[in-house]
């Protein structure tokens, strides 16, 4: 598999430090092949990541990298799609580095539609720490901060982006590999804020506490709760319960934001040279 | 190593050894039962011959471990 791939990845880092049976490397894997499909040149792709497990990513892979703080990839992101809107640019981000404390860096991201491609890596739980619930556990299920189950509603991260501005937004699962590097793809072609969510497992710190005995029951399972977006529009709420309503969910239009900006500093320029 | 006559044009699945951490998802998902685990905790290909070349394995290990090679 490696091979069709390994000039995207500095082979000197692998293999990556992730548990047996993690998400993290078959996510990455699709997301690579995205990049390769889209043959962007690797000089001008950028990856940028949060903290956390899944944001350990950038650091196996040969782009312009950038590891950065929890919850603010999106921040750094913006800022290197401002003073470089040439580049392409990667976010790679956890469910609780993009939805906790990196909550309201995604909304704003998202309200002001700039075009950076964010692909969510969502173990539904914080894996890196040790597995306390993150604001996409869903509900009952068990975490080291929840032992008896969360008593909490989890958001719906791909309708929270859609109603906060994106103007691309997705969802896979890491057993669906063809399909997310697909979504991918369409959202890194879309010329605005794309969101592409991928659900991940974490054997270790989710797995293990919520009845799931192997890292393949855990595909299984995202198999199985897997319901196409054109299915489920047929279907009742309370048929969809749990389900994983997957591929493109939503496509929108709005003014991108550095357009806006270049935009403003053309104007101002124009103004000031007096033409 | 030159293939035997005999395995041309069939799909050939290999496994890195080193980079194997056990986690069993190969051995799970193929559908021809190719793989096993074996006594150090490994994936290794038990049934070569039964191989159809779906890269199901490849596809899902997160240890890039696994090739699948399909002429
Ligand atoms: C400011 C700050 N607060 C808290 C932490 C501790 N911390 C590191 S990773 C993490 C959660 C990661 O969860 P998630 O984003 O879901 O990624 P995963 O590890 O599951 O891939 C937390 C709380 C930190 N590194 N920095
Ligand atoms: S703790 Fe969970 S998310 Fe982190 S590397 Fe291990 S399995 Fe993956
Ligand atoms: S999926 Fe990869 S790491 Fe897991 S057992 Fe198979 S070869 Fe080993
Ligand atoms: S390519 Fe398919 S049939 Fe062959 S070993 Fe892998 S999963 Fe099994």
């Amino acid at each position: 598999m490696l091979a069709d791939i390994e000039e995207f990845y500095r082979l000197d880092r692998l293999p990556h430090i992730w548990c047996p049976g993690c998400g993290n490397g078959i996510v990455l894997a699709c997301l690579v092949k995205a990049i390769k499909e889209l043959k962007y040149d690797q000089d001008k792709t950028v990856v940028v990541s949060g903290i956390g497990c899944s944001s350990r990513a950038s650091a196996y892979l040969d782009f312009n990298t950038l590891h950065t703080t929890h919850g603010r990839a999106l921040a750094f992101a913006t800022g290197i799609k401002l003073a470089k809107p040439e580049l392409n640019i990667f976010v790679i981000t956890g469910d609780g580095d993009s939805s906790a404390i990196g909550g309201n860096h995604l909304i704003h991201a998202a309200r002001r539609n700039i075009d950076l491609n964010v692909v969510i890596f969502n173990n539904n739980i914080y894996g890196m720490t040790g597995g306390q619930y993150s604001p996409l556990t869903p509900k009952v299920q068990k975490a080291t901060t929840a032992p008896y189950g969360t008593i909490e509603r989890p958001f719906d991260l791909a309708k929270l982006v859609e109603a906060a501005g994106a103007t691309y937004v997705a969802r896979s699962t890491a057993y669906h590999t063809r399909l997310t590097t697909e979504l991918i793809i369409n959202g890194a072609k879309n010329k605005g804020f794309s969101v592409t969510e991928v659900i991940s497992q974490c054997p270790v710190s989710y797995g293990r506490r919520n009845r799931f005995n192997t890292p393949a029951a855990m595909l299984e399972w995202q198999r199985e709760m897997a319901v196409p977006v054109i299915k489920a529009r047929s279907m009742a709420p309370e048929e969809l319960e749990g389900k994983i309503i997957t591929g493109e969910l939503y496509r929108g239009h709005a003014p991108e934001y550095v357009s806006e900006y270049t935009k403003l500093t053309q104007r101002l320029k124009e103004e000031a040279e007096g033409v | 190593m030159p293939k035997d006559p005999a395995n041309i044009g069939k799909p050939e699945v290999a496994i890195k050894d080193s980079w194997c951490k056990g986690c069993g998802i190969c051995v799970a998902l193929c559908p021809k039962k190719v793989l096993v685990m074996n006594a150090q905790g490994k994936a290794v290909v038990a049934c070569p011959e039964k191989c159809v070349g779906c890269k199901m394995c490849a596809e899902h290990c997160p240890d890039y471990a696994i090739t699948v090679e399909v002429e």
